[in-house]
């Protein structure tokens, strides 16, 4: 039997808090599943700094990604025998499934802030370098490994398998909205996939959504915009994510001037030199990050060491809202007024703004490049969700955007009283 | 601060105006992959490389009222026609000389067609496979827009006046 069709002679179980069970029958997911490269995303939260905010919120890329294919494989299920559905994409659709987030690293959107990745780079290279999950791949056959790594960069040439893993409602942010709110515990993000999988059809190039199915997508949407807003950009875990950036950037500013650290940063130097090989990027995780930011709380320079305890201990900058536009003339003078009281405000002062977009449509004669969700009325036209439903229609197009300042609060109160800077600074921040 | 809000208003500054939401996501790609430090991050989407992050911060830009965007009827499309505002020039002052000169590519790219710039982006998008390897790629998920030889032709010898710039 060709290793492409090979099974497992009886079916494993993950047991999963989401799906319940994660289902592997077919031997190349299994073998998969066990490469270093997969097991690595074990080492890599899912939601990065929320932990900060949400205690619970510590599951891991390894959860979301098995969740992601056992998704896939449902839909997959469904789709037997159904018109514009190819069988033999099966495997691919699944592997892809499985491996779409493989080249993310620890807290990749600081690293990749800082260091100037891109995880999705990553993933390819994974997919298509000397490694156990290329060697897997391979095993299907030769040119396997290029055809996930197409579906996962949305340049495959089949585009309903592309619209499975990635479009406005695919196997993914089903996934990632379910398990997040249950790990962070809040009550939104909570819609009824088994409805949505069920009226899911296939078409030639996109998934597509029969019009009974309506109300179930409207509550997806609707909690995909409030976990955005509620969780994901939730100030406090932006706090966190701010200092981490920081850190990075300065154990970076130092390295390049020729700063002696009392332990050498070996996993970061070819990051900070700007040369990371895949060898390297896949050897770093959370653990190692986490090792450095202890050992960094030794260096004899101040900022580092401040950022690092800040991190390691929850000491969080505060924050205001701010209008960038009205206040850009104080933003500047802030600037001065921090380096006069020796406060870095390349470190101590930071702005962060955070937009959404909780869905987005395009008509005729509009040029748009998000595939938007169509709905299948019993006739079989096409009509897209937003021309259907007065809910979406609501918050179609809606972008919502918020402006955030972030400070050390607390080395501001030590500035003496009667100090005219100090003064000035609380005018300008708290007025 | 708000230093990438302040890049791409540079560059609005630089273009004058920018017709089509299309053309405005491939220029900006363009000039990324030219060297340009833009921080939006890119992803291939329908018309090829796409920035969700992109479409967020020009919003944010328009309701700051730095740039002006006018949605227009068509007879049978909107477009979206961007300029800077007098406030986003009075805003750039506070970042005099921080950002680099690329006035010649911008004019470059500014006389171009969105449906040249989508082809020029997407070759650049699969740039580190070989010419031929590139042009099929380009056939196979640009299928619909069906681009001729001399529209590859003539986007190879774009990406060189680029480069050539760039050096």
């Amino acid at each position: 039997m060709a290793y492409r069709d090979e099974k497992l002679e009886e079916e494993k179980v993950f047991k999963d808090p989401v799906h319940r069970y994660v289902h592997v029958r077919d031997r190349v997911i299994w073998d998969l599943i066990a490469t270093p490269e997969f097991q690595r995303l074990r080492r890599i939260k899912q939601l990065g700094t929320s932990n900060m905010t949400f205690h619970g919120a510590e599951h891991s890329r390894f959860n979301h990604s098995l969740g992601v294919y056992e998704i896939v494989r449902r839909i997959v299920g469904n789709f037997e025998n159904r018109k514009n559905w190819r069988k033999e994409q099966r495997l691919l659709l699944l592997c892809a499934a499985l491996l779409h987030d493989l080249g993310h690293g620890p807290y990749s959107h600081s690293f990749e802030k800082v260091f100037g990745l891109d995880h999705e780079e990553f993933t390819r290279k994974i997919i298509l370098g000397d490694t156990g999950v290329n060697h897997v791949l391979r095993k299907v056959s030769a040119s396997f490994p290029k055809k996930v790594a197409e579906v996962i960069n949305k340049t495959y040439g089949d585009k309903l398998i592309v619209s499975i893993i990635s479009s406005q409602i695919d196997a993914d942010r089903m996934d990632y909205l379910q398990r997040d709110a249950y790990f962070t515990g809040v009550s939104y993000g909570h819609f009824d996939m088994e409805r949505i999988l069920r009226v899911m059809r296939p078409r030639e190039d996109q998934v597509v959504i029969k019009e009974s199915g309506m109300h179930a997508v409207e509550d997806y949407i609707m909690s995909r915009y409030q976990m955005y807003w509620q969780v994901y950009f939730h100030p406090v875990t932006r706090s966190a994510e701010v200092i981490l950036t920081k850190i990075l950037h300065r154990a970076k500013a130092l390295y390049q001037s020729d700063y002696t650290f009392k332990l050498r940063p070996q996993h970061f130097i070819s990051l900070f030199d700007g040369n990371v090989t895949l060898g390297d990027y896949i050897r770093l995780d959370e653990n190692v990050t986490s090792f450095y930011f202890q050992a960094w709380l030794e260096e004899e320079d101040d900022i580092l060491r401040d950022l690092c305890e800040r991190f390691l201990n929850r000491r969080l900058f505060k924050y205001i809202e701010f209008n960038p536009l009205l206040h850009v003339k104080e933003m500047v003078e802030l600037s001065k007024l921090f380096s006069e009281v020796g406060i870095d405000p390349e470190y101590y002062l930071i702005d962060d703004s955070s937009s959404d977009l909780p869905y987005d449509f395009y008509r005729p004669g509009e040029e748009e490049e998000r595939l938007p969700i169509h709905l299948q009325l019993p006739n079989g036209k096409l009509k897209e969700l937003s021309r259907q439903s007065d809910i979406v229609e609501a918050i179609s197009g809606k972008k919502r955007t918020d402006h955030k300042l972030y400070f050390p609060q607390d080395i501001l109160e030590a500035l003496p009283d009667d100090s005219r800077q100090k003064q000035r600074i609380y005018e300008i921040l708290f007025q | 601060m708000l230093a990438n809000h302040a890049n791409l208003l540079q560059f609005f500054s630089s273009v004058e105006e920018v017709v089509g939401r299309k053309k405005l996501q491939k220029m900006i790609y363009i000039l990324k992959k030219n060297g340009i430090p833009f921080g939006e991050k890119y992803e291939f989407h329908l018309f090829g490389p796409y920035s969700e992050e992109l479409s967020l911060r020009v919003d944010e830009l328009s309701n700051l009222g730095l740039i002006n965007e006018m949605k227009e009827d068509k007879s049978s499309y909107t477009q979206y026609r961007y300029t800077i505002t007098e406030e986003g020039q009075q805003f750039l002052t506070h970042y005099e000389n921080q950002f680099p000169d690329y006035q010649e590519a911008v004019r470059l790219l500014k006389d171009r067609s969105s449906r040249f710039l989508e082809l020029v982006s997407t070759m650049l998008y699969f740039e580190e496979l070989p010419q031929e390897e590139v042009e099929e790629k380009v056939r196979t998920v640009k299928k619909k827009q069906n681009y001729t030889d001399e529209e590859m032709k003539d986007a190879w010898e774009f990406i060189g006046s680029l480069k050539k710039l760039q050096a």
